[in-house]
C-alpha cells in the first residue's frame, strides 16, 4: 500500500478566500449578473466550494442563487471496475431547463468526472449553458474539457496527488501537493 | 478348487470363535477352522494376516431395479456392488415395474440371480398388489417360487385394518412382514425431518410422529395376529424405544437401521443436496445417538442400507421433487468400521451380530456358521484399507451417494459365496 | 473499495447487517432518479440481466425489469413453468444454457426452495433469489426494511408483528431474520396450523392471538392468506381468519397510533386486511412497491459494481 505525504502546500486559507471571491466576480461578469444563473457542486468537496460561492454571490450581488449537489457516482466510466459505493443523494431543488448551470469542484485534473456530471445533469433537462469552476486545475487531462473560472493553475506530475482540505469538511483550509512516501509493506 | 484363508483373525460367535485361524474351504463348504490344516493338493491359499474373517454379510434391504429400471441398477451390477461392499447376499425389495407381486415375478427374480447374480437375491414379494395397499397379493404362490419375507417398501399399508389382513394372511405361509412405517397424512409430502432445518430450508416437513404412531400400530397388530415383523429403516429416538418395550414384552419384532441414520442428522441437508434426500429423513442429532445406542445393545436387530440407485438426472431435480434415497451397498462396511469399530464403539463379533447373524435371523434365512460342514458364504474385512468415496470407486450404476466423497477405513477384502470367491483384494472377479 | 460482502442475494442469513444497510443507503438515491423525468442512468449498460420466473409473478417480475431498464441493462424474461408433472429442462441445462449466453446477473423465482442456489453453483454470474418456495425472498424484506426505516425513522428497537401463513411464507422467512439482524423484535402472529415447526430457529417470538400482541406492535405486517391449497386445510374459514386476525379499524383503534400497515400485495380485502385500513394513512403498501424497484436498482447495483477488480484493490 502506499502512503503519500505532503509535498507543499499550494494555497493556503487567505489564498483560497481570494480566489473564491474572484471567482464568484468572474460568474456574474460572464453572466451578465446573477438573474438566470444555478450552482451545481460536484459530491463531496463540489458541496463546500458551491456553498461558499453562493454566500459570495449574495454579498456582492445581494441575490440568491439556487444551488444543487450532485453525486455522479452511477454515471462514472468505470463503473464495472471500480465499484462506489459511497453514494450520496443528489439533490437538484430548482428546475435545469434554459439555466446558465456553473458546475463547481474543487480539483480538475482528468476531466472525467465532469463528463460524468454533465451527462447526468443532461439528464434532469437541458440547461442554456454549463460552465465549470474549480478551485485547482492540475492538469493532465483525458478529455476536452476545460474550466471556465479557475482559482489556481498548479502544474503536477502523474504520480503526485493534490488535496484541497475545505474547512467544514476538514478543519482547516488549504491546497496540498502530495507525493508517494517509500513503499510500505501491510 | 480349495480355497485356504490364511492367518486372519476368525470371529463367529455363533460358535464362540475369536482366534487366529486358517479356514479351509472345500467344494463350496467349510471344511475345517483351525490352524496347521491338511491341505488337499492344489488349494489356492489367500493371505489374511490383519484382516477379520466373518461369516458372510446379509444386506437385508437393497432395491436392484430390475424390472423396470436397468438404467439404475442390474441384478447383476447390484450383486457386484454388493460383493464389493463385503456382501454374500442381499434381499431385493419389490418396487420394481412391474411390482414384484406374483410368482412369476418372484421367478424371474431367482432365474436372473442364478444367472448373473454375483452374490445370493432373495426376492421380497409385495404385500398388496401393486403395493396398492387395496388387496392381498399371492404369498402363497410367491412363497413357493423363493419369496423370503413381503413388503411394500416405499410405502406403508395405510388402512389398518388392511394391514391385519396382511399379517394373518402371512403369517400362514410363515412369512415376515417387513413394515416401512409411514402415516401418509402426517408426512404429508415431508422431504426433510420437520424442525430446525424444515424452518430454515423452507421445505416441508416429514415429522417423527408419523413414523412412531404406525411403528406402535403396527406393533400391536403383530402382537394380535402373531405375525412375525420386521420393521425397515428405523429413523428416530422414539421407535427404538417402542421396539425396546415391545421386545421386553416377548413380541416376536425385529428391526434395521441405515448406516445413513446411523451416521449423518438434519444438519447434513443444509446445503439442499439431494443426495440426503431419504425417507424417513434423516433426524436429529439425539435421534441418531438413540439409533447407535439401539444398535450396540441389540434393540436394533441389523444393519441395512436400503441400498436406491437413482439416475443422475433425476436426483439433479429440485430438492422437493429429486427422488428418495442413496445407494449404500459399497459404503456400509467402511462406514461401521470408521465411525463404530475404529472408534471402540464396536468389536467385530458386534459386527458380525448386526451384519451377519442379526439380518438372517430377522427373516428366517438360512444360518451360516464358520464351523465345518456348512456352506461357505464368508466375508474376509480389512479393517486398514483406506477408502476414497469417488465416482470410480462404485461398482454401483448409479452415484447418488450421501457419502461422496468421504474418507474412511476399512473394506471388504474377500467374498465368498458357497466358496466361490468373487471379491478378491478388494475388486469384484465376476 | 468493495461493495457486498456476499456474490450472490440469496438468502438474508447470507448478508451482514452493514450489507443491508449498504443496499438501503444506496437504494435512496435510486429513490431519487426513479421520481425525476428521465429515470434513467447509464450505470449497468452493456449487462445482460436474466429474470428466470420459474414461477408466475407479473408483479415482482415487473419490479425486476423496471429496475434493469432504468439502469441501462439489458433486462430479458424467460417464463416457465416448474411443474413436477411438467418434464422440461432440466435446472441444471438452464443453467448451462444461460452461462453459455454469458448473462451478468440472473434474477431467479422458483416454486422449489433451494433452486435459486443450485442454479448459482453451476452458473458464472450472480444470482439474486427473486423467491425460491417457502424459502426467502430476500429483496422483498430489503425494500420492507427500506419502507420501515423512511416511515418510523429507524429500525433497531421496533416491535414488527407479521401476521397470517408464517409456514408457507418466504416473506417471513426472509424478513424475520432481517429484522433481527438490524436490531428489532420480530413477532410472528397465526394459529398454530399456519407456524413453521420452529420459528425461534429463525429468530422470532410466537403469539397465537393478534389481540394480545397489538398494542406492542410498531408496524403490522400483514401476510396474505390462500385458501387454496392441496393438503387438508389449516383454516376453517376465511370469515374465521378475519374475525381474529384480519387487520381492521376496531384493531387500529387499539394499536399505537403511529403504527403502520404493511402488506406483500396483492391484498385480499376483508380476510387479512380490510378495505377501510388498506385505503387509510396509515397502511403504507404502496410505498413499499414503491421502495422495491429502488431496493432492486441498488441490489443490482452493488452486486454488478466493480465485479472485475474483485482481485485488484
Amino acid at each position: 500500500m502506499v502512503q503519500y505525504r505532503a509535498k507543499a502546500e499550494v494555497m493556503d486559507g487567505p489564498a483560497i478566500e481570494r480566489a473564491l471571491t474572484r471567482i464568484a466576480h468572474e460568474i456574474l461578469e460572464a453572466n451578465k449578473g446573477a438573474g438566470n444563473v444555478a450552482l451545481v457542486g460536484i459530491l463531496t468537496r463540489g458541496a463546500v466550494v458551491v456553498e461558499r460561492l453562493a454566500q459570495r454571490i449574495e454579498q456582492i450581488e445581494g441575490a440568491k442563487v439556487p444551488v444543487g449537489l450532485l453525486d455522479i457516482s452511477f454515471y462514472r466510466d468505470d463503473v464495472a471496475t471500480r465499484l462506489n459505493p459511497e453514494v450520496h443523494r443528489t439533490e437538484i431543488p430548482f428546475d435545469v431547463e434554459g439555466r446558465d448551470l456553473v458546475l463547481c469542484d474543487d480539483v480538475l485534473y482528468t476531466g472525467r468526472t465532469i463528463r460524468a456530471a454533465m451527462d447526468a445533469i443532461m439528464d434532469y433537462g437541458r440547461p442554456s449553458t454549463v460552465q465549470l469552476a474549480v478551485l485547482v486545475d492540475r492538469g493532465h487531462r483525458e478529455l476536452p474539457i476545460r474550466a471556465d473560472y479557475v482559482g489556481k493553475n498548479v502544474p503536477t506530475a502523474r504520480r503526485e496527488r493534490v488535496r484541497a482540505r475545505l474547512g467544514e469538511q476538514d478543519g482547516r483550509d488549504c491546497v496540498e501537493i502530495l507525493e508517494a512516501a517509500e513503499e510500505v509493506d501491510s | 478348487m480349495p480355497l485356504l484363508l490364511r492367518g486372519g483373525r476368525v470371529v463367529d460367535p455363533q460358535v464362540g470363535l475369536d482366534e487366529v485361524a486358517d479356514v479351509l474351504v472345500v467344494d463350496g463348504r467349510i471344511d475345517s477352522v483351525g490352524s496347521d490344516l491338511e491341505l488337499p493338493s492344489g488349494t489356492e491359499v489367500i493371505e489374511c494376516a490383519e484382516k477379520v474373517v466373518m461369516p458372510g454379510f446379509v444386506d437385508v434391504h437393497t432395491h436392484m431395479r430390475e424390472p423396470g429400471r436397468e438404467d439404475e441398477e442390474t441384478i447383476a451390477s447390484g450383486t457386484r456392488a454388493a460383493a464389493h461392499g463385503g456382501f454374500t447376499a442381499v434381499c431385493a425389495m419389490p418396487n420394481t415395474s412391474p411390482v414384484c407381486d406374483t410368482g412369476s415375478a418372484v421367478r424371474f427374480v431367482v432365474e436372473r440371480a442364478e444367472e448373473v447374480g454375483a452374490v445370493r437375491v432373495y426376492p421380497v414379494g409385495a404385500l398388496t398388489q401393486g403395493q396398492r395397499g387395496e388387496a392381498l397379493s399371492e404369498m402363497g404362490d410367491m412363497v413357493a417360487e423363493g419369496a423370503v419375507a413381503f413388503s411394500d417398501d416405499g410405502r406403508d399399508v395405510q388402512d389398518a385394518g388392511m394391514m391385519r389382513r396382511v399379517m394373518e394372511y402371512a403369517k400362514a405361509f410363515g412369512a415376515t412382514v417387513i413394515a416401512h412405517c409411514e402415516d401418509e397424512s402426517l408426512a404429508a409430502g415431508g422431504v426433510v425431518n420437520e424442525g430446525a432445518i424444515s424452518t430454515r430450508l423452507g421445505l416441508p416437513g416429514w415429522p417423527s410422529a408419523a413414523e412412531e404412531t404406525m411403528v406402535a400400530r403396527n406393533i400391536r397388530l403383530a402382537e394380535l395376529t402373531g405375525c412375525r415383523l420386521h420393521l425397515a429403516h428405523l429413523s428416530t429416538a422414539g421407535s427404538v424405544e417402542q421396539v425396546r418395550i415391545a421386545k421386553e414384552r416377548g413380541i416376536p419384532i425385529t428391526a434395521e437401521v441405515a448406516p445413513h441414520h446411523l451416521f449423518l442428522d438434519e444438519q447434513a441437508v443444509i446445503s439442499y443436496d439431494t443426495n440426503l434426500k431419504m425417507n424417513p429423513p434423516l433426524r436429529t442429532a439425539e435421534d441418531r445417538k438413540a439409533l447407535v445406542a439401539g444398535l450396540l445393545d441389540g434393540t436394533v436387530d441389523c444393519v441395512a442400507t436400503d441400498h436406491a440407485p437413482h439416475a443422475a438426472h433425476e436426483k439433479e431435480l429440485e430438492f422437493e421433487v429429486a427422488p428418495f434415497g442413496t445407494t449404500g451397498l459399497e459404503t456400509a462396511v467402511p462406514l461401521v468400521v470408521t465411525n463404530l469399530v475404529s472408534e471402540g464403539q464396536m468389536d467385530w463379533p458386534d459386527v458380525v451380530r448386526t451384519m451377519a447373524v442379526g439380518p438372517r435371523a430377522c427373516l428366517g434365512l438360512p444360518e451360516v456358521r464358520l464351523e465345518a460342514g456348512q456352506t461357505a458364504d464368508i466375508t474376509v474385512v480389512d479393517p486398514e484399507a483406506r477408502v476414497e468415496v469417488t465416482a470410480d470407486w462404485f461398482a454401483s450404476k448409479s452415484l447418488n451417494s450421501a457419502f461422496a466423497g468421504a474418507k474412511l477405513l476399512g473394506k471388504a477384502s474377500e467374498v465368498l459365496v458357497a466358496g466361490q470367491c468373487v471379491l478378491r483384494n478388494g475388486k469384484v472377479i465376476v | 473499495m468493495s461493495g457486498l460482502s456476499c456474490e450472490h442475494i440469496m438468502t438474508v442469513e447470507d448478508m451482514t447487517a452493514e450489507d443491508i444497510e449498504l443496499i438501503l443507503d444506496t437504494a435512496e438515491s435510486f429513490k431519487e432518479v426513479n421520481e425525476r423525468r428521465i429515470k434513467k442512468l447509464p450505470t449497468l449498460r452493456g449487462r445482460t440481466i436474466v429474470n428466470l420466473f420459474l414461477e408466475p409473478s407479473t408483479r415482482t417480475r415487473t419490479s425486476f425489469e423496471i429496475a434493469a431498464k432504468r439502469l441501462s441493462a439489458d433486462a430479458v424474461n424467460m417464463t416457465g413453468s416448474a411443474s413436477a408433472t411438467v418434464k422440461g429442462e432440466s435446472l441444471r441445462d438452464t443453467a448451462k444454457t444461460l452461462s453459455a449466453m454469458a448473462c451478468d446477473l440472473i434474477v431467479v423465482r422458483h416454486r422449489y426452495a433451494g433452486a435459486p442456489q443450485y442454479l448459482a453453483e453451476c452458473m458464472d454470474a450472480h444470482v439474486i433469489n427473486g423467491g425460491d418456495g417457502m424459502h426467502q425472498h430476500p429483496t422483498q424484506a430489503l425494500l420492507d426494511l427500506f419502507t420501515i426505516r423512511r416511515e418510523m425513522g429507524r429500525i433497531e428497537g421496533l416491535t414488527v408483528g407479521i401476521v397470517g401463513d408464517i409456514c408457507h411464507s418466504r416473506v417471513a422467512g426472509s424478513l424475520v431474520p432481517a429484522l433481527r439482524k438490524l436490531g428489532a423484535r420480530p413477532i410472528v402472529v397465526g394459529p398454530p396450523t399456519l407456524m413453521p415447526a420452529r420459528p425461534d430457529i429463525l429468530g422470532a417470538e410466537v403469539a397465537n392471538t393478534l389481540d394480545d400482541v397489538i398494542g406492542e406492535l410498531d408496524v403490522a405486517y400483514m401476510l396474505r392468506i390462500q385458501m387454496e391449497r392441496a393438503e387438508g386445510m389449516p383454516l376453517p374459514s376465511l370469515r374465521e381468519y378475519a374475525r381474529f386476525y384480519g387487520m381492521n379499524s376496531a384493531r387500529l383503534e387499539a394499536a399505537k397510533p403511529e403504527m403502520i400497515v404493511m402488506h406483500p400485495g396483492p391484498m385480499n380485502r376483508g380476510v387479512e386486511i380490510s378495505s377501510a385500513v388498506a385505503d387509510s394513512d396509515r397502511a403504507v403498501v404502496l410505498d413499499q412497491v414503491n421502495a422495491g424497484v429502488a431496493v432492486r436498482m441498488a441490489a443490482m447495483y452493488l452486486l454488478l459494481g466493480g465485479a472485475e477488480s474483485a482481485a485488484a484493490a
